[in-house]
């Protein structure tokens, strides 16, 4: 069993030192990540979710700020080791997809271009190789002819393809782990649940362990495993979906649940009247 | 109608700089009286079919003088622009993407040239280097580095903290292939108006430091040694200034017309 995880945080401090005094934005953040699991962070704005996302993937600069804890990914703490080794296993082990998928991607470039990005990056492959993979990527993402999306600009895209294209880019090295900030946020509902499938789809055929962060508690619900609850840069609490959704333990899971929208069949029924009446 | 108006700059851009290119070059090609030969029985002759142009109070062909000195005006104004340019976005990505020590260094360093009139600066380098069209290239050039690394820095700054510069960092990207392969075609949109405007400055440039007889040497001619050796003759001859100076005017107003046409 232990040899199954892939990642583990421990202690995850981080500290902002851009100005004169120094902020604690996350505290003693612990997660470990098994392969093939899913993983949900929620909580709401600044409680510190993408901030813990960033340091796993990397990302934070390492001038302005003060990380104390581990990350450890194949024996190797992510937080202190050199930038060239980090960037082996940026896009390679470890990818991120973004909340916004429109500034996520590079105006000027084709989508071809983008997708096919990690490929010159990582890999010695010709040229025929690399556009097989990327054919064969987009395919997996679902997107409608891929060949003649390839050949587009993103603003040509509409948000639902523009977030395929973003999975297909940080899919593309089969990645052990990703991690997904918020990816639906901006997207409507229905393409929400058709990216969350995917999602889902990609996960069992892969194996690739994703961290998803959100702040909808039923979609974590739908996608998830286990989960972690933050609040003010800590972790309230964390175990399995279903566990934390029927009995939670801490007063904050227990408004966040109550906050979750539902359907009133009385509010309904008083709409349709009104309706009628007009 | 908006779009009618910059398509029709456009138009006209491209047309008069198409128009002045081939006026060049076919004057180059074309049998004319070597730019330099004086005749004297020529003196102030006025514009005719054999000498279109007239002729100066050397008695030369002003016509092929004219093509003569657009072509040297044209090939300084495009080295003072490719000197600038060049070192304008090396030293505007490097700030502008790294920011910290080096970006406070050397853009301290920018402001203290971008203080003094680009003219001024020429001015003490042709003293260092000397006169002659090589140095007034340098000298340009390094006058107009201040300017297009100003706006590289800026377009820099705005495009290192996107989302896309973020996705290219967490794919593995190195630095510089983010600054050259990301982030530079972003700004090619704000550097192309920038270039063109640099083009127009460089010309209106060359042609004062003619005038003011530090440009190129004679016997060789320039548009703007022609207008101020024609200045004494403005009313003996008229066409002598005229004719450099539509010249001018043609060149600086096609790249002019043209880079606003590609304005927003």
């Amino acid at each position: 069993m232990e040899n199954d995880v892939l990642l583990e945080v421990t202690d995850l401090n981080i500290e902002f030192h851009d100005h004169i005094i120094p902020e604690t934005v996350v505290f003693d953040f612990d997660l470990t990540l098994k392969q093939g699991e899913i993983v949900g962070l929620v909580g709401e704005s600044g409680s510190g979710k993408s901030m813990s996302a960033l340091a796993i993937a990397g990302l934070l600069s390492r001038k302005d700020m003060k990380k104390r804890g581990r990350i450890f990914y194949d024996g190797k703490d992510l937080l202190t080791i050199s930038r060239n080794e980090l960037r082996s296993i940026q896009g390679n082990d470890i990818s991120m997809i973004f909340q916004e998928p429109l500034t996520s991607l590079n105006p000027v470039k084709r989508i071809y271009d983008q997708v096919e990005e990690p490929l010159r990056i990582h890999t010695d492959l010709s040229k025929e190789q690399r556009y097989e993979k990327v054919l064969k990527i987009l395919t997996e993402v679902e997107l409608d002819d891929p060949e003649h999306v390839m050949r587009q600009y993103p603003h040509e895209l509409s948000g639902g393809m523009r977030q395929r294209v973003m999975i297909a880019t940080a899919m593309i090295m089969e990645p052990k782990i990703l991690i997904a900030d918020e990816p639906t946020t901006a997207l409507d509902v229905t393409i929400q649940s058709q990216i969350v499938k995917l999602l889902k789809k990609l996960n069992a055929r892969k194996k690739t362990s994703i961290l998803f962060i959100s702040h909808d508690l039923s979609l974590v619900r739908t996608l998830c495993e286990r989960v972690l609850v933050m609040k003010d840069g800590y972790i309230v609490e964390s175990g399995p979906v279903e566990r934390v959704f029927t009995n939670p333990t801490e007063e904050y899971t227990k408004k966040l649940i109550a906050a979750i929208p539902k359907i009133d069949p009385e509010l309904i029924y008083h709409n349709e009247r009104d309706t009628d009446s007009k | 109608m908006k779009t009618n108006k910059k398509n029709f700059n456009f138009i006209l851009g491209i047309g008069i700089i198409i128009f002045m290119v081939l006026f060049v070059f076919l004057g180059r090609i074309l049998p004319l009286r070597d730019a330099n030969a004086i005749d004297a029985t020529l003196k102030f002759a006025p514009p005719s079919l054999k000498h279109p142009f007239g002729c100066d109070n050397f008695g030369r062909e002003i016509l092929s003088r004219v093509i003569q000195g657009s072509f040297s005006t044209f090939c300084i104004a495009l080295g003072t622009v490719f000197i600038g340019t060049f070192f304008g976005i090396i030293i505007g990505a490097l700030t502008g993407y790294f920011g910290g020590l080096v970006d406070e260094i050397l853009m301290r360093i920018n402001d203290a040239i971008f203080a003094f009139p680009s003219i001024l600066l020429a001015l003490l380098f042709i003293s260092l280097l000397g006169p002659g069209t090589y140095q007034v290239v340098i000298a340009l050039g390094i006058a107009f580095i201040p300017s297009f690394a100003r706006i590289v820095r800026g377009e820099f700054l705005k495009n290192r903290n996107m989302d896309y510069v973020k996705c290219a960092k967490l794919l593995g990207a190195s630095d510089l292939r983010i600054m050259v392969i990301h982030i530079l075609p972003n700004t090619l949109k704000v550097l192309l108006n920038s270039v063109l405007i640099g083009f127009n400055n460089a010309v209106l440039a060359e042609a004062s430091m003619s005038f003011l007889g530090i440009g190129v040497q004679p016997p060789d001619p320039s548009l703007g040694r022609m207008l101020s050796e024609a200045q004494g003759f403005l009313f003996k001859a008229p066409n002598y200034a005229l004719f450099p100076g539509l010249a001018i005017i043609l060149m600086v107003l096609g790249f002019g017309l043209l880079s606003d046409s590609f304005e927003k």
